[in-house]
């Protein structure tokens, strides 16, 4: 946030490749990001159906050593540590002591004693603050400066791998990780991302990144894509976006994400969803659908009938379904499936019923 | 940036072709650039009635929602029924294909707060600068 509030913009080793490639650069984060190319609907459909890289060099990543640091992170995570293989990725939440979500992120587990943490780039360095009041300082370290991504997307990104590695990809299955030898180096391969397509993301030391940007770009398969579709795909398969559809205000439970809390352990915050749990929630995250083009947006209203029953978080024209869809918070009786509400703001009043995500059913991502 | 002369122009990047007490009006190439790939049109129904600098239409595109203001005063006599169905002519074709609506003037005057296409070119590089 540092940058946010000083003004200046971060930004990734291939600034100046994208504007080579005439992409519009905007704030995302504290930093300046590629949000389109070619255009947000063309970039969309090629990655859902041939392969695109994203430059997003804007996450953090933090590296955890040591076993007595893995125990103290396990209390700091809603992911079971102790049960996490070695090779395995799993994606969780760092919480406040009273369930707020403080950000969404995926534990990597390189080596038993060597873990990785991907986090958000607005709360990267409160994320860290956070960290650091429980583990050992010498045997934790954020290394986002100097650690470049690329995600590789679509279903043709397993073959467009495979041409840059001589170790069978399919080895990887879906969230796990490794260190392969890629393009001739040794890099962190996860097959994850945040497309609903099958996918690979890369963690590239940043004075290597304009090499491999280059020659993924090679493969005829492969163009490059931005912030602005990567938004639109996450979308239509309901993924969550930080600072957005949750934050410090809202807690897993709300946000109907139990699947990824392990209630068998401790954890901070856990005691505070136990109670929440006792209590019931007040609120729910709910994805809902219009069979119109006109979008819901950030902030606006959500109704049931004349009644504000919540406020929507995410919306968006779903280029894959060609209609509007979104997701906000609703009371629990509402946050059924089936349910007919209204999302206003002014003269906009868009019907839209309330519908199971992901949206977008036929995504390759375990494929 | 295309800017056809012939036409008069607004600071809100609408166009508008005068003929006779009838006026075709759209928005401008710098706009639909501007906005991106738009997604959504909302025209104004035939025979409403609508003010000059005056909101008459919605366009929107994937990552927002943008008002469109009428050049002219007047009655909406027609409308592009083709650009509601495909909201993608707008990137294709913002002077030809996605027109919006006709006018039925009520005060060809009007023309004298609009820009021709050289002053509206000069403006959009200022906007740019």
């Amino acid at each position: 946030m540092d940058a946010l509030h000083s003004g200046e913009l971060q930004k990734t080793a291939l600034c100046g490749v994208h504007e080579r490639l005439r992409a519009r650069l905007a704030p995302f984060g504290g930093w300046l990001m590629p949000i389109q190319y070619e255009g947000i609907l063309a970039e969309h459909h090629w990655t859902r159906t041939a392969c695109s890289v994203f430059d997003v060099g804007h996450m953090g990543e933090f590296r955890i050593r040591g076993s007595e640091n893995r125990r103290r992170l396990d209390q700091a995570v809603t992911v079971n540590l102790e049960k996490l293989a070695v090779g395995a990725c799993r994606y969780g939440f760092l919480l406040n002591e009273q369930g707020g979500i403080l950000d969404d992120v995926i534990v990597y587990a390189l080596a038993a004693d060597d873990l990785m943490l991907v986090v958000n780039a607005a709360t990267a360095l409160d994320d860290a603050a956070h960290l650091r009041n429980y583990l050992t300082a010498a045997d934790f370290e954020d290394v986002s400066a100097r650690t470049g991504k690329l995600d590789v997307q679509g279903p043709a990104a397993r073959d467009v791998l495979q041409h840059c590695t001589s170790v069978d990809v399919r080895s990887l299955s879906y969230y796990q990780c490794a260190m392969l030898p890629v393009l001739g180096k040794n890099i962190i391969v996860s097959r994850t991302g945040y497309t609903g397509e099958q996918g690979y993301e890369l963690y590239i030391p940043a004075e290597d990144l304009e090499f491999f940007w280059t020659a993924l770009l090679r493969d005829a398969r492969v163009k490059p894509a931005g912030l602005g579709c990567r938004d639109t795909l996450r979308l239509e398969m309901g993924y969550p976006l930080y600072g957005q559809d949750i934050d410090r205000s809202t807690t897993p439970l709300e946000a109907g994400f139990e699947r990824f809390l392990d209630m068998s352990k401790e954890f901070i915050g856990k005691k505070a969803l136990q109670a929440q749990l006792r209590q019931g929630i007040s609120r729910r995250l709910a994805g809902f659908v219009s069979p119109g083009r006109r979008s819901p947006r950030h902030h606006y209203g959500l109704y049931a009938g004349d009644e504000k029953i919540g406020t929507v978080t995410s919306g968006s024209f779903s280029p894959s379904l060609v209609c509007a869809i979104g997701m906000g918070y609703v009371r629990p009786a509402e946050s059924q499936n089936g349910t007919r509400l209204s999302c206003r703001e002014g003269a906009v009043d868009i019907e839209v019923t309330v519908c199971p995500r992901p949206f977008y059913q036929r995504g390759t991502a375990r494929a | 940036m295309e800017v056809p002369h012939g036409l008069w122009y607004t600071k809100e990047h609408e166009w508008v072709k005068i003929e006779g007490n009838r006026a075709t009006c759209g928005i401008t190439d710098y706009a639909q650039h501007a906005l991106g790939d738009i997604t959504f049109v909302e025209l104004p129904k035939p025979g409403s009635v609508c003010g000059q600098f005056k909101q008459f239409a919605v366009v929107e595109s994937v990552k927002a929602a943008s008002d469109v203001y009428a050049p002219l005063s007047g009655k909406v006599v027609k409308i592009n029924e083709v650009l509601a169905r495909q909201p993608e002519l707008l990137n294709q074709s913002p002077f030809d294909r996605a027109w919006f609506v006709v006018i039925e003037c009520s005060d060809t005057a009007e023309k004298e707060n609009l820009m021709d296409a050289a002053a509206y070119r000069a403006y959009v590089e200022g906007l740019a600068a």
